[in-house]
């Protein structure tokens, strides 16, 4: 058995550092559109056209029973196939998001069928609009009910992410793979490669805590949150 | 020469997903069985042993499938062990599989109610009998739906072992893909087998959840 030495990879931890951010903001950006995409199929999937069901269940299959790695290999090679010229950082971009958009999707319908009638039923008898009562009393709580769940998933997409250095994005795993190359020093890189992920899970979980607080800020005595 | 992509190296891909089946099953049941010790570890009264399966599972959780089969790749052999990529692709699946399932198994264990614990107790039961005879079974039903759910994470989750050199159904893809140049075909192909393989667990996974909940239904 070899001993650890750190001192190689920890001089070079710049380079980990810079594939942070990049790790951090592909998370952001992925997080963001892939609620959006989220809600949007979650609507759809509820609605009346026969049309708009089919093709967000066909979506969301189709994603949920695919590896991740699959996804992002028939973005970042079948797209320029067909002529369409992506970069490496906007595939894996493409991909997580399709893959965030399917599961939130699962989980914000979760909260909008757990919404009860009689709410409904009460936003129509006090007038408020269709709109309204899609926004305020369907969507609104129905992300506060499932926003523990979304968390956990955003957590998900982050470390999913380490799969995009299979397409040479410098993300995290990317520049640990680097210094790996350079130093010949794998047990070292991964064990701080994984304390780096174990640090982001732990600082997005208590981000998207904040988030909730603040986006949520009624606190409903029923529902999900204790 | 370029090969096209017909129905040889269709077949190809087929005998891939083989392993990709072989390793899926080793995890399941690697997972399972040490899921289950981490579970029972979880709800132990124990202070330590509880801490410890906490942090084994929070652990895991917080870091990448890839990374925690990087470090099993390299870390048997900076142990001096050497071992073909099967086993030490089954190591890092039977790890990750580990903690999510003794996750799973804890909520099961602990949605028992209470009763049945206090119950078990005063009819006199020692803690292990109270958990072999009165917990485990009322647990293990409400357990088959989720686990049946995330033996769809695992299937596909063993495509990250073609990052280490495991030649499964993604590795198989990737080299269809090299002499080919056809990704669409090859990684549709290959995402159609994963679906196949995958969409069964995904329902039966709905329909036993709906059948357990079947008398909450309002």
């Amino acid at each position: 058995m070899q001993s650890l030495v750190f001192a190689d990879v920890w001089a070079q931890v710049d380079t980990l550092l810079s594939g942070l951010v990049q790790t951090v903001w592909i998370s952001a950006v992925a997080i963001v559109l892939g609620v959006f995409i989220g809600i949007a199929c979650a609507v759809a999937r509820s609605a009346d056209s026969r049309v708009l069901r089919a093709a967000s269940t066909f979506y969301v299959e189709s994603m949920r029973n695919t590896p991740f790695i699959v996804q992002l290999f028939i973005v970042f090679f079948g797209l320029p196939s067909m002529g369409v010229q992506i970069t490496a950082v906007q595939a894996g971009l493409i991909a997580l998001t399709l893959n965030l958009g399917a599961y939130s999707t699962e989980i914000i319908r979760a909260g909008i069928e757990a919404t009860h009638r009689s709410q409904i039923e009460a936003g129509m008898a006090l007038g408020l609009t269709r709109r309204d009562i899609l926004l305020h009393v369907v969507l609104l709580p129905a992300l506060e009910k499932v926003w523990p769940a979304l968390s956990s998933q955003f957590v998900l997409t982050m470390l999913a992410s380490s799969i995009l250095s299979q397409i040479s994005v410098e993300e995290l795993t990317s520049a640990g793979a680097l210094i790996d190359s350079r130093t010949y020093r794998s047990m070292e890189v991964y064990i701080l490669l994984a304390g780096f992920y174990l640090a982001l899970t732990m600082v997005f979980r208590l981000a998207f805590d904040l988030a909730g607080r603040v986006l949520f800020p009624r606190r409903r005595a029923v529902g999900a949150r204790r | 020469m370029i090969r096209s992509f017909g129905p040889a190296e269709f077949t190809f891909l087929l005998e891939a997903a083989r392993w990709t089946l072989v390793l899926s099953l080793c995890a399941f049941v690697g997972g399972g069985l040490l899921g289950i010790v981490v579970a029972l570890m979880r709800v132990s009264r124990n202070l330590v042993i509880r801490s410890i399966a906490a942090g084994w599972i929070n652990v895991i959780q917080g870091t990448p499938v890839l990374i925690v089969l990087f470090l099993v790749f390299y870390g048997l052999p900076f142990f001096g062990l050497r071992f073909p990529p099967l086993i030490a692709a089954a190591a890092g699946m039977t790890i990750y599989a580990s903690a999510f399932l003794a996750e799973i198994w804890r909520g099961c264990i602990e949605a028992v109610p209470r009763q049945q614990w206090e119950a078990a107790s005063s009819l006199a039961l020692k803690p292990a009998q109270r958990m072999i005879y009165v917990v485990l079974p009322q647990a293990f039903r409400l357990a088959v739906p989720p686990t049946v759910g995330f033996m769809v994470q695992i299937v596909k989750n063993t495509s990250v072992a073609s990052i280490i050199g495991f030649v499964e159904l993604t590795r198989a893809g990737t080299l269809m893909n090299n002499v080919t140049f056809q990704p669409f075909w090859v990684f549709g192909s290959v995402a159609l087998l994963y679906f196949v393989m995958c969409w069964p667990l995904s329902v039966m996974s709905q329909r036993l959840e709906r059948r357990l909940h079947a008398g909450r239904r309002s």
